[in-house]
C-alpha cells in the first residue's frame, strides 16, 4: 500500500472512530489522551470498603498539581490564595494540647484505606513519621518532607502563648490544616480541610511541634 | 514462612531474618550506613534461602500441566515471543498483542491463554479476591516466568502506537492525584533519594537501577508470607494512596506497567527479589 493510500485509510478510520486501535492514524492529541485517561480510571477502579470511587474526582489543588510540570505561578498563586481563605483556628483560641497524644497520632500511619473499616478523624493517623523525622529517638522516619527535630527550638518559640510566638503558632496550625496555604502543590495531606484530623487531633500535633516540654525541643 | 517449606532450608533462613532484624533495630550501626545498604545486605543474606523458588517450582507445573474445561496446558501461550517462548517474556511487557487488538501485561495476558486454550472464565477470575480461587496460580506463574529473564535487562517494546498510547496514560495515571490525601504515585515515587520510615523509595519516572523498583518485583514478602505479583504490588500501592480498589488487569494498571517499564529500560531484572 502505498503512503497515500495509507493516509486515506488511517483518516476513514480516524472519523469511523477505530484510529487508535488501527494503528494507522496519527497519534492522538493530548486532549483526546486526556479524555481517554478519564475513561480509563473510570473504567478501572471499583468501591471497595469504605474507599469508593468518588475519590477520583479531583477538587481544584488535585487537578492543577496532577502531572510532571507544576503549574505556572499565577494558578499557584490563585490556589493558595483559595486555601488561605479555608483555614479556621480553633474555635476555643487554645492552639496546644498534649504533645504525648501528638507523638502517638504522629507514630499512626492509618486511616482512610479500604482496609480500615471507618471513616471517623479518631480512626485516623497522623501519619508524620512517614515522612518526617520528629524526635530524636525515633530512626524509622521518611524524607520526604523536612526535618521537624527542634522545630519549635530553631523559631525560637520558648512559650507558645506568648505574643511574639503567635506567627509561628498560626502559621504551623495552617499548614496542618491546609498545606497548600503555603505551597499550593505540597505532598503534605490537608489535614484539617479534608477532615483527616479534628481540631482536638490538631492541638495535639500542634504541641509536639511546639511545647517546649516536647521531645522534638526538649531533647 | 510456607509450611511446605523443606526442613533442611528453614532454619538458616529463620536465622538470618533474624539477624537481620537484630542489624536494623541497632541505632548507631545503621546510621553509618544507608537504608539501601541495609537492605541489600539483607537481600544478600536471604538470597540462598528466598523462597520464592517455592512459588516458581509451582508455577512451573502449572505451566506444564492440562487443567480448566479443556483440560489443556499453557505451553502454546505466546508472552509475546512466539507461542511457548517464555525465556525474556518478562522484560519485554507489558506490550501490544494483534490477535487481542490491546497493549498487555503478563497478567492480563495469562488471562487470555487461560480463557482461549484451558476454557476458564477470565471476567470471573479478575472478581476473585488475591489469594483465592486462581489468583495464587496467576501469581506463582508470575514467579516462574519472571524468574525466566532473571538477570535480563528490561527492553519494553515502543514501536506500536497502542504501546505508546498506554505510556502517555500510564503517565498521566502515575501523576493523578486523588483522594483524601491528595496522593498519586509521584507523591512517593517522584524524586530521588527518598525514603518512607526506613523503606527507600525508587524515583519511577527513570531507571532507578538494576534490581531496584519496578526491577525487583514480582517478589517474595517476608512480612506477608507470600509471592507478590506486579499486579498485587500496584494493588497495595493504590490502597495505601487511598484510593478505590484498582481491577484486577485493569487498563489503568496495564498503562501503568507500561509507564514504569519503559522508564525501567536497561535495568536488570532480579524478579522474583525478595523484600521484607
Amino acid at each position: 500500500m502505498n503512503k497515500t493510500a495509507l493516509s486515506w485509510l488511517g483518516a476513514a478510520l480516524a472519523v469511523g472512530g477505530l484510529g487508535l486501535l488501527a494503528g494507522c492514524a496519527s497519534p492522538p492529541t493530548s486532549a483526546e489522551l486526556d479524555a481517554q485517561f478519564r475513561a480509563m480510571m473510570a473504567g478501572s477502579f471499583r468501591d471497595e470498603g469504605i474507599a469508593k470511587v468518588d475519590r477520583l474526582q479531583q477538587d481544584a489543588n488535585q487537578a492543577a498539581c496532577s502531572s510532571e510540570h507544576a503549574p505556572d505561578a499565577t494558578t499557584l498563586k490563585r490556589l493558595e490564595e483559595a486555601a488561605l481563605a479555608t483555614l479556621q483556628p480553633p474555635r476555643d483560641g487554645v492552639y496546644l494540647g498534649d504533645w504525648k497524644e501528638g507523638e502517638k497520632l504522629a507514630q499512626n500511619g492509618r486511616g482512610l484505606t479500604w482496609t480500615d473499616k471507618s471513616t471517623a478523624t479518631s480512626a485516623n493517623g497522623a501519619n508524620c513519621y512517614n515522612c518526617h523525622q520528629i524526635t530524636k529517638a525515633e530512626i524509622s522516619f521518611g524524607t520526604i518532607g523536612p526535618s521537624l527535630y527542634h522545630y519549635g527550638k530553631l523559631r525560637g518559640v520558648a512559650d507558645p502563648a506568648a505574643p511574639n510566638a503567635r506567627p509561628i503558632v498560626e502559621y504551623t496550625w495552617g499548614k496542618l490544616w491546609n498545606a497548600s496555604a503555603y505551597n499550593a502543590c505540597t505532598l503534605m495531606p490537608r489535614f484539617g480541610h479534608k477532615g483527616l484530623l479534628d481540631e482536638q487531633q490538631i492541638k495535639h500535633v500542634m504541641a509536639l511541634l511546639l511545647d517546649p516540654k516536647s521531645p522534638v525541643n526538649a531533647d | 514462612m510456607p509450611a511446605a517449606l523443606p526442613p533442611r532450608r528453614h532454619r538458616p533462613v529463620a536465622l538470618t531474618l533474624s539477624t537481620a532484624l537484630l542489624a536494623a533495630s541497632a541505632g548507631p550501626v545503621l546510621a553509618q550506613k544507608t537504608a539501601a545498604d541495609g537492605i541489600a545486605e539483607y537481600r544478600a543474606m536471604l538470597a540462598d534461602g528466598n523462597p520464592a523458588e517455592l512459588f516458581e517450582a509451582k508455577g512451573e507445573d502449572l505451566w506444564k500441566k492440562k487443567r480448566g474445561p479443556k483440560n489443556a496446558s499453557l505451553e502454546a501461550c505466546d508472552l509475546g515471543k512466539g507461542p511457548g517462548v517464555v525465556k525474556g517474556a518478562w522484560v519485554e511487557l507489558p506490550r501490544y498483542f494483534s490477535d487481542t487488538k490491546r497493549v498487555q501485561d503478563l497478567e492480563s495476558r495469562l488471562l487470555t491463554c487461560m480463557e482461549t486454550l484451558q476454557g476458564f472464565n477470565a471476567a470471573e477470575i479478575v472478581k476473585q479476591p488475591f489469594g483465592k480461587g486462581e489468583m495464587p496460580n496467576l501469581e506463582a506463574l508470575s514467579a516462574w516466568i519472571s524468574a525466566e529473564s532473571r538477570e535480563l535487562r528490561f527492553n519494553l517494546p515502543q514501536r506500536h502506537p497502542e504501546e505508546k498510547r498506554l505510556y502517555e496514560l500510564g503517565k498521566r495515571a502515575f501523576f493523578y492525584r486523588g483522594g483524601p490525601m491528595d496522593f498519586s504515585c509521584a507523591t512517593c515515587h517522584g524524586q530521588p533519594d527518598k525514603r518512607i520510615r526506613l523503606q527507600d523509595l525508587p524515583d519511577l519516572r527513570s531507571n532507578p537501577g538494576d534490581g531496584v523498583g519496578f526491577a525487583a518485583w514480582p517478589a517474595y514478602r517476608v512480612s506477608a508470607g507470600e509471592l507478590w505479583s506486579m499486579q498485587h504490588r500496584l494493588n497495595d500501592c493504590y490502597r495505601q494512596q487511598r484510593f478505590p480498589y484498582p481491577g484486577y488487569a485493569s487498563e489503568a494498571t496495564i498503562a501503568l506497567g507500561v509507564y514504569m517499564g519503559v522508564n525501567a529500560k536497561g535495568a536488570l531484572s532480579i524478579a522474583p527479589a525478595i523484600k521484607r
